[in-house]
């Protein structure tokens, strides 16, 4: 029995908007072990962590860390002490080199003014070669993919003698071939004599890698043990409660004609970046075409150019024949495309005001809604209470301000106000980030209905499971591009996706276009 | 308790906000006056004791409520427009000046000649939303230096071209009577500019609760990228809100002229513009709250004079406090933690109960 070098206790942690993140839970973690801990999205794993790292202050319970009891009032004190954290979103200055971005903070120096790059990249090689992690110290980070530039944070991290390096969702941002890269080289940490905890919710990484694991659910620990027998279905019941469907959706039984057609599109960003190079492909009624991809391959741009939220340089949008270029956000809605947006606090709620105040704003100016510039408020509550109940958003009143409700139930305000709008084609953009499993499983059911009924949905996801499980065709972006097209989602697995979403492999002139 | 305490938070911190200021008052008349008991009487109870004293805060409060609710309705659409000076002295000069060359029965020319100022605030605002709409450049900054443009524009076309050369000051020709608010409690300055305030914040109440372009207006003000999305035309949001504060500034503008001085006397700002965010902050850009908060703001500066004029505490005493009240309100932290603490008490009571 290895010793803990980590135990906390009775953490007890409230937001300032009265949100319980963490309700007295209790981990502890052995030294030179790889700890999982897991939870659905929202459970508090993230809170914890940051409670441990100190970025976040804490109202109750204790942290022993090396038999010594520790509160960190921020990371410094953390790093300090030995404790690493590599962020679910990196934090590297895209425009220094590796090793400028790895001495950060520690910069030697050439007499007492000036920076010694040559040392830089000296102490970038040596720490390279000391944890065996592969990275070029003179790149610049916007250059490396999302893989190495991870490396590079975890190698950051160790540079600054972390004993415990903590991993905030590290494989979401992945593909499977660099999952399993990192796999392994969590492994050579821990021969390293290092401890690694390892936040997840997907089960099969924690079944592959964890020795020990602490399940959190509904901002409780509900278990902390080794991994000896667990496997993925009793990890899964332990995380939400009861068991879950992972099965793919039935595929679709009516599927007609193209809807939504999209031909050489092109755009080039703010910053001269050129998102998309010239991207065909349809939507046909009945069907949900997934977009599968690293985050940051022209999908985004796709759905806010079809949405009208931004002008493509060149290219035609289609929907039913009628044109959406140079649409108002307003007329490609009237035509008929409804949108969940990837960023939902960003685009799809205005948090300091009312659900139905977010309900109504794609069509507070229709008929019913008012009379002559008089806005129905009767009328508004009346609809918006259906569509509390409609989509089971939990709340006492439909005057709540959305920026007191979860998550989920956030996202399900967005939902009920995109799907209710009676559209012909829903692009659905990370529809589930960030929601707890039950709203996931109504989302994912509300889109199958939409598809049923005969409507288009595109789904773009960073979740493979989610793309894999609910699409009947698939098309793989990468680099502005699609390098894939698989028109049978049912037989794809994972791993076929990943050569195609880093640009290994890629199918001639492929294009999301069907031949009608 | 707790549940009703994070309900009013925001009102609830204002009037500590106002207590703290009062207290901090009384403090400094101990510290400064020599007979603190009279001066405080005089502070507090001499705006109330007599009619011309009472009426005086109604007098004053209306250029404030015009301001605030002009104010108001630009920062509802997240604009931060300093313009409301700007707008309410060239719509007062040149309305005087319309008034004053102009020659018709009252009943078309009291209306025309708001409608006149009332649009040349309007155009005078409209500037910086345009500025602001096309290229991005911040009202606040434009509006602000517009607001000197606009001061010797109209110091320029009142002192040259309608100057009363009888008068022996610097001011302009009398408005004729056909182009006055008459005066209709004998004894007092009460004319129909401070119904006009009040209705105007009766109706910017409505307009931004109650009508889709004042829905508009709010989703814009609480996410511009959320407004957008859901198919709001932002840009004329931008600057439908700055050319209604032109408007109702100007309005207000005119209506002091019309109501109580007879014709444009100022020759430097008159601040009515700046008293209208003081009262927008407090009012917490709500136009009824803003008729209260301009009425309080109108007792302190009565209260002030009346200090000033038979005790011996300056009237600038005021400007203390209403510096202190806004700092208080505007500061996002202030009592954050007393609000955490009862935020965090009603969360483990919820989550007791379950």
């Amino acid at each position: 029995m290895k010793d803990n070098i980590l135990e906390m206790k009775d953490i007890f942690k409230v937001y300032p908007e009265g949100v319980i993140a963490n309700r007295n839970v209790s981990m502890d973690v052995q030294e030179n072990s790889i700890h999982a801990l897991v939870g659905e999205n929202g459970a508090g794993k993230s809170t914890l962590m940051k409670v441990l790292f100190g970025i976040t202050p804490f109202q109750g319970g204790s942290i022993v860390y090396k038999g010594k009891e520790v509160s960190f009032s921020n990371p410094r004190e953390a790093i300090a002490a030995g404790i690493g954290m590599v962020h679910q979103h990196l934090m590297l200055a895209p425009d220094l080199s590796v090793a400028e971005n790895l001495i950060l903070g520690m910069e030697p120096k050439k007499g007492k003014l000036f920076f010694d790059g040559d040392t830089a990249i000296k102490i970038c090689r040596e720490a390279s070669e000391k944890f065996g992690l592969a990275v070029p110290p003179e790149k610049k980070i916007k250059d490396l993919p999302i893989g190495v530039r991870q490396r590079v944070e975890i190698l950051k991290a160790l540079a600054r003698n972390a004993e415990i390096l903590i991993l905030d969702e590290p494989t979401a941002v992945l593909t499977p071939q660099e999952t399993e890269v990192l796999f392994k080289t969590l492994d050579g940490l821990k021969k390293n004599g290092k401890t690694i905890i390892f936040i997840t919710h997907k089960l099969s990484e924690v079944t592959r890698v964890a020795d020990r694991i602490t399940v959190m659910r509904d901002a409780k620990a509900i278990t902390t043990r080794g991994m000896e027998g667990l496997d993925e279905d009793k990890i899964a019941s332990l995380m939400v409660g009861r068991d879950i469907s992972t099965k793919r959706i039935t595929p679709p039984k009516n599927i007609g004609a193209a809807k939504l057609s999209v031909r050489n599109l092109r755009y080039t960003d703010e910053d001269g970046v050129e998102a998309l190079k010239g991207v065909n492909l349809d939507i046909r009624a009945g069907e949900i075409l997934g977009i599968a991809g690293v985050e940051g391959n022209g999908q985004s741009e796709l759905a806010e150019i079809i949405a009208g939220l931004i002008e493509p340089d060149s290219g035609t949008i289609t929907l039913d024949g009628k044109s959406l270029l140079h649409c108002t956000p307003r007329q490609v809605r009237e035509l008929g495309i409804a949108h969940i947006p990837e960023d939902r606090m960003k685009n799809g709620v205005a948090e300091a005001t009312t659900i139905e105040e977010n309900l109504i704003v794609d069509r507070y100016y229709k008929k019913e809604y008012n009379t002559r510039g008089k806005l129905h408020w009767n009328f508004i509550t009346e609809k918006s209470k259906e569509l509390i109940a409609q989509f089971n958003i939990l709340t006492k009143n439909s005057k709540t301000n959305v920026g007191f409700l979860s998550g989920g139930n956030i996202q399900k305000v967005v939902v009920a106000r995109e799907l209710s709008s009676n559209p012909e084609v829903i692009i659905a953009s990370q529809p589930t980030r960030g929601v707890d499993i039950g709203s996931e499983e109504l989302i994912h059911n509300l889109l199958k209905a939409a598809r049923d009924e005969g409507k288009g949905v595109f789904l773009i996801s960073a979740d493979l499971d989610e793309v894999l499980k609910l699409s009947n065709r698939v098309v793989v972006f990468y680099n502005g591009q699609i390098t894939a097209h698989f028109e049978d989602a049912s037989t794809v697995r994972d791993v076929d996706l990943g050569p195609y979403m880093l640009g290994l492999k890629k199918e001639e002139a492929a294009s999301g276009q069907m031949d009608s | 308790m707790d549940k009703w305490i994070l309900k009013y938070f925001t009102l609830i911190r204002v009037m500590i906000a106002l207590i703290i200021g009062v207290a901090v008052t009384i403090l400094m008349i101990y510290l400064i006056s020599e007979y603190p008991g009279e001066s405080l009487k005089y502070f507090f109870t001499g705006p109330l004791v007599s009619k011309g004293r009472l009426f005086n805060i109604l007098e004053m409060a209306a250029p404030m409520i015009f301001c605030g609710v002009a104010i108001a309705l630009s920062f509802q659409a997240d604009q931060f427009n300093l313009g409301a000076e700007g707008s309410f002295i060239i719509a007062a000069a040149v309305g005087t000046a319309f008034a004053v060359s102009t020659n018709m029965p009252a009943f078309i020319h009291i209306p025309l000649v708001l409608l006149v100022a009332g649009a040349t605030g309007a155009a005078w605002s409209l500037i910086p939303g345009i500025l602001k709409a096309k290229w991005k450049a911040s009202e606040l900054v434009s509006s602000l230096m517009m607001n000197y443009v606009a001061l010797y524009l109209s110091l320029f076309l009142i002192n040259s071209y309608f100057r009363d050369l009888d008068a022996g000051f610097l001011v302009s020709l009398r408005l004729p009577e056909t182009a006055l608010f008459t005066q209709f409690l004998p004894g007092t300055r009460m004319h129909f500019g401070i119904i006009l305030a009040v209705i105007a914040a009766l109706a910017a109440y409505y307009f931004l609760y109650h009508t889709t372009s004042g829905y508009e207006f709010r989703q814009t003000g609480y996410n511009k990228q959320f407004a957008r999305f859901g198919g709001i035309n932002i840009i004329k949001v931008i600057i439908m809100s700055q050319v209604l504060l032109g408007f109702v500034a100007g309005v207000g503008g005119v209506s002091e002229v019309m109501g109580i001085h007879g014709r444009f006397l100022w020759q430097g700002f008159p601040n009515y513009g700046w008293d209208g965010i003081i009262v927008a902050i407090i009012g917490r850009s709500h136009p009824i709250l803003i008729i209260f908060s301009s009425l309080l703001l109108a007792y302190l500066r009565v209260g002030g004079q009346v200090l000033n004029l038979m005790g011996d505490v300056p009237a600038e005493l005021v400007n203390v406090i209403q510096s202190l009240i806004i700092l208080l309100i505007t500061a996002e932290a202030f009592l954050g933690q007393w609000k955490y603490r009862i935020t965090r008490r009603q969360a483990e009571k919820e989550e007791a109960a379950k």
